[in-house]
């Protein structure tokens, strides 16, 4: 098996570690960016006063984490190229998908870590004669974002590991090179363990550069 | 200089019936004024003063500062907060500013200063509490004492006309509440127009022109400190005053 595994790298490693891994940071790092971007906003409407919008964002967000994953990849993948009105590459209608979930889970993350700042701050800032949006920008987000932080690393990692669903479509992640190889090879427990090595490796260092972040922005305090 | 009529506020918590906690307070608080306001806690002396600057608002009443009625709908609350200040019983100083920036950051934000004019400002208020050493340390190397200093200050920097101080010394260790107060002191002799909820019945008595008694939503009594401490009416009064020692 080992030597199957020597083989296969061997002979396609540019597969597994160029195209894979490539495609993989490629995709959950453009979901954390749009994640993030979107995460604020459904927050700013969720804790808004406009009945409407936080109608409309507490939908968005409660259908989201009532649905397989999966399921909204597949919305995304058929439903993104119809609804736009020029030509969407695979990658780019499921990176969709991905930020939308993303941006959902994340959403939930700024308005915990927002509301975990005292009330007295919000009311010092206002009591000074603060308007409400200069109070949240220089006193209460950041705060606030060293609450979130942690949770917007462990999100990258889930993310990460998540990116392996969008092999469905073969969009050219760590997972589909899987699919590739095996498909090839027929050496399925090998190509597997070879993937699995990779994901770990993968989410591994990306929790050690996260944590070194988080303990730079902590000894600033 | 500030006057209310007839103010209600009242609390809704869910499942429950709403706490009614303010039974229509008329109040006048004339220019360089100092009041105190004293009773048992859940009385309404808190909810009475964050209704002055309409943190909580009333759901009926009238508060007119300077002439204006600051519980209209069309008014900019902003404007007239900018012109009171306010000191918090937990302090709430910015921990994630410098010293400095906690005083500076409202005068250049609403654009009553230039930065370097703050700055300026900032060291001579600090000075003026002994904390201008501290000026580049963030609040959380500060002991409660100094922490409410700087908050008496940080208030100072916007040049208010009243002072508003919602129990300034309850939440401090006992050794650090004379610093505080030495400085409330200070202020009140400048004539800064002042209502302070306090449970330091000395101090009360020492500094106001005037005390109030508040007692189930209304004030019960009020009066000069000798009249409301030495000659209480109010049976309420005289019930609350030999409870508490001072």
């Amino acid at each position: 098996m080992l030597k199957n595994i020597v083989m296969i790298m061997s002979k396609y490693w540019k597969v597994f570690l160029l195209t894979g891994v490539g495609y993989t940071l490629l995709l959950s790092a453009l979901t954390v960016f749009f994640g993030t971007i979107l995460g604020i906003l459904i927050c700013l409407g969720r804790m808004s006063k406009v009945k409407i919008l936080k109608g409309f964002c507490s939908t968005i967000v409660d259908i989201i984490r009532g649905t397989p994953m999966l399921l909204q990849i597949y919305v995304g993948y058929f439903l993104v190229p119809k609804l736009l009105p020029f030509q969407v590459s695979e990658f780019a209608a499921v990176t969709v998908a991905f930020a939308i979930n993303s941006g959902c889970y994340l959403s939930e993350a700024f308005r915990s870590g927002i509301q975990a700042v005292d009330r007295g701050q919000m009311e010092a800032a206002r009591s000074l004669g603060l308007t409400y949006s200069q109070a949240m920008k220089n006193v209460i987000l950041p705060q606030a974002i060293k609450n979130i932080l942690p949770a917007l690393g462990n999100e990258f990692i889930m993310i990460t590991k998540d990116t392996s669903l969008a092999s469905t479509f073969f969009i050219g992640e760590v997972m589909t090179s899987y699919l590739k190889v095996k498909g090839i090879t027929y050496l399925t427990m090998e190509c597997l363990i070879i993937v699995a090595v990779i994901y770990y490796v993968l989410t591994k260092v990306l929790s050690f550069i996260i944590g070194k972040l988080e303990r730079r922005l902590r000894t600033s305090d | 200089m500030i006057k209310t009529e007839n103010l209600h506020k009242s609390f809704q918590i869910e499942g429950r019936e709403p706490l009614h906690v303010l039974k229509g307070v008329t109040e006048h608080i004339e220019k360089g004024e100092v009041v105190s306001i004293i009773g048992p806690s859940g009385g309404g002396k808190s909810t009475f003063l964050r209704c002055l600057n309409m943190l909580e608002t009333p759901e009926e009443g009238h508060i007119w500062f300077e002439g204006v009625d600051i519980t209209a709908a069309d008014v900019d609350i902003n404007i007239h907060r900018q012109k009171m200040g306010m000191v918090f019983q937990h302090f709430n100083v910015f921990p994630n500013m410098t010293v400095q920036q906690n005083i500076t950051l409202a005068p250049v934000l609403t654009k009553k200063k230039t930065q370097a004019e703050a700055d300026e400002m900032a060291c001579e208020l600090l000075n003026r509490v002994g904390l201008l050493e501290k000026k580049d340390e963030h609040p959380s190397r500060l002991s409660g004492g100094q922490k409410q200093r700087l908050a008496i200050v940080r208030a100072l920097a916007m040049e208010p006309n009243v002072m508003l101080f919602d129990e300034p010394t309850s939440a401090l260790d006992p050794e650090m509440v004379g610093e505080v107060l030495d400085v409330i002191k200070g202020l009140v002799k400048t004539g800064m127009t002042s209502v302070i909820v306090t449970h330091e019945m000395g101090f009360a008595r020492e500094v106001s022109n005037r005390v109030l008694f508040m007692d189930g939503g209304i004030i019960a009594e009020e009066g000069s400190p000798d009249e409301v401490f030495y000659h209480p009416q109010n049976p309420r009064t005289k019930e609350f005053l030999s409870k508490v020692l001072y």
